[in-house]
């Protein structure tokens, strides 16, 4: 088959420079632990997705309860599977387009324990009972502390690097990697200002309390899923798109403008998430009108790294792989356009506290986030291992899986959603509720069935990823062992 | 110095100022990167930093762009 479409233009360029002017091995560790915790976190999902559907299957053990399981899934998912692919790539990224090996070496292999500590911590802990109670920043304190000492190293190590790249200009990827690293570091201190009840206690209080408490977990919430689902993730577009292409981004220009008003944008749009409480409405107006502002980069964007295959559409048909990186803009272009409409107060009224937030969340976070990572690690990994991709068919048969998986989730997610939010202010004619609150989670099993399904189509896509990559590398492995051996017969031979 | 802070503290002063100096300096960005041809020109050759370290690199041009 058409193993050629995933070496193009790049691939030979991919070994034009000498490796060891990079540093690989430390892309390679993040690289496969982001695939570890992706099928982890992935495979908890499609579990608790299943306990919503069949409660059954919670076997009353605490520790796999839905209630401790859903930080586990959100955290491998989103700092373990996401997380680790952004240090992976913005590693790669950072050297290849500075043409400068990334900054101490050292401190880079810190960056990789401190990260997956915290991830593997977080994990126990939670199955253990001790949450902060604050969603995506579930973390107890001292692991705040270990992921707070680990971002600073990853900002010096980023930072050194570019100040020895041997290009005049910054290439726009890594100006949205930067700003991802400095809004993380600033919301994940603020978001986690706690007084501990002891030094040797893991529980903690919150330094706010009440509507502020409540503004700064979503000022928190929403701007991780702008600069660390988002922006982040552009970065990893930006690169990648035009180098699978092997055409450049469509326009530069347009790049800037996105930059520019997404991170000025995004800061502002958090308190949409807490939509007719007991928040000032004067905040809860100007976060809608941000949001709606927001959809302009965010569209601009897609644009432009749609825009980059024009006049090669035909690619479409021949590359896998492409096919991820234009699907992934699609739905990154989809959600960008459903949260400005779900933070109108009036969408909001039905929408919030329903699974229609679920779905639109993993509208993103499936068919953005996970798909995009998906292309790029296709493109990466046979480039780390200076070798060719082990099967193309298999990427088909992801693709093909992810995407229905996707579709399946998110529509049973909006039946879901709007039904339930239909049901729940339904009145009478005497002014009495219409449904019970039962009569809603009854209505809800079969949606949760098809969810579950959906989640199960998305973890055998990454699984068949998995097997595909693991392959890739054995082969490598075998190949240079098999080269290695060759030169050494020769070496033999001559000094004989 | 203080009437300053007062009248920067209220709300209705404060969100008129922020209003003019982030879309002053959004029409600012906008101004630098759309006009000037020879900027604009520099700035798309940008565009062919992730080629630059391969063998073979993306030709200047040939892409889709009209």
């Amino acid at each position: 088959m058409a193993q050629s479409a995933t070496i193009p233009s790049s691939q030979a360029g991919a070994t034009a420079v000498p490796t060891e002017q990079y540093n690989y091995e430390i892309i390679k560790k993040f690289a496969i632990m982001a695939m570890v915790w992706g099928v982890l976190g992935m495979g908890v999902g499609t579990y608790i997705a299943s306990q919503l559907a069949f409660p059954f299957l919670n076997f009353d053990i605490a520790e796999i309860t839905f209630g401790r399981f859903r930080p586990v899934h959100t955290t491998l998912v989103i700092f373990g599977f996401g997380g680790n692919a952004l240090f992976a790539t913005s590693y790669y990224i950072v050297q290849r387009t500075c043409q400068a090996r990334l900054y101490g070496d050292g401190l880079a292999t810190f960056t990789f324990w401190g990260w997956n500590l915290s991830v593997g911590l977080g994990v126990i802990t939670y199955m253990m009972g001790f949450t902060q109670g604050r969603e995506y920043a579930e973390f107890v304190w001292p692991i705040d502390i270990l992921i707070t000492v680990t971002w600073v190293a990853y900002f010096w190590v980023y930072l050194q690097t570019l100040l020895r790249r041997s290009q005049p200009h910054i290439y726009v990827a890594n100006w949205f990697y930067m700003s991802f690293i400095l809004a993380t570091a600033i919301l994940h201190i603020f978001n986690n200002l706690q007084v501990p009840v002891s030094l040797f206690s893991l529980e903690s209080y919150s330094l706010f309390s009440g509507v502020q408490d409540a503004m700064t977990q979503w000022w928190y919430g929403h701007n991780a899923v702008g600069f660390f689902l988002t922006a982040a993730f552009l970065g990893m577009m930006y690169y990648f798109v035009p180098k699978q292409a092997g055409r450049p981004i469509y326009s530069y220009r347009l790049s800037i403008i996105h930059f520019w008003a997404l991170v000025f944008l995004y800061m502002w749009v958090g308190a949409h998430h807490l939509h007719w409480t007991a928040l000032p409405d004067w905040v809860s107006t100007l976060a809608a009108t941000f949001s709606i502002l927001l959809l302009l980069p965010s569209w601009g964007g897609m644009i432009n790294g749609i825009m980059t295959l024009s006049g090669a559409w035909d690619k479409l048909r021949t590359d896998p792989i492409m096919l991820f990186l234009i699907t992934a803009l699609s739905f990154y272009g989809m959600s960008t356009f459903e949260g400005p409409m779900m933070s109108l107060k009036s969408v909001n009224a039905l929408s919030h506290y329903t699974d229609w937030t679920v779905g639109h969340v993993h509208s993103g976070a499936l068919g953005w986030v996970a798909m995009i990572t998906f292309g790029s690690f296709y493109h990466l990994f046979p480039r780390l291992w200076n070798t060719k991709l082990y099967s193309l068919r298999l990427v088909y048969v992801h693709f093909f899986l992810a995407t229905i998986g996707i579709v399946l989730y998110i529509t049973a997610m909006w039946v879901a959603g709007i039904g339930q939010g239909l049901m729940l202010r339904a009145f009478d004619e005497y002014g009495n509720l219409a449904y019970t609150f039962v009569e809603s989670v009854v209505f809800l099993h079969r949606p949760y069935v098809v969810r579950a399904i959906g989640g199960g189509l998305f973890l055998l896509g990454i699984l068949i990823m998995a097997y595909n990559i693991f392959m890739t590398i054995t082969t490598a492995r075998r190949e240079a062992a098999r080269v290695e051996a060759k030169i050494g017969a020769k070496m033999a031979r001559a000094s004989s | 110095m203080l009437d300053l802070w007062y009248w920067i503290a209220d709300l209705s002063n404060s969100k008129i100022v922020a209003l003019l100096l982030f879309s002053t300096t959004f029409v600012g960005i906008l101004l630098y990167v759309f006009t000037n041809r020879h900027r604009t020109e520099r700035l798309e050759s940008y565009r062919y930093m992730p080629f630059e370290d391969d063998e073979d690199k993306v030709p200047h041009g040939e892409d889709g762009k009209k």
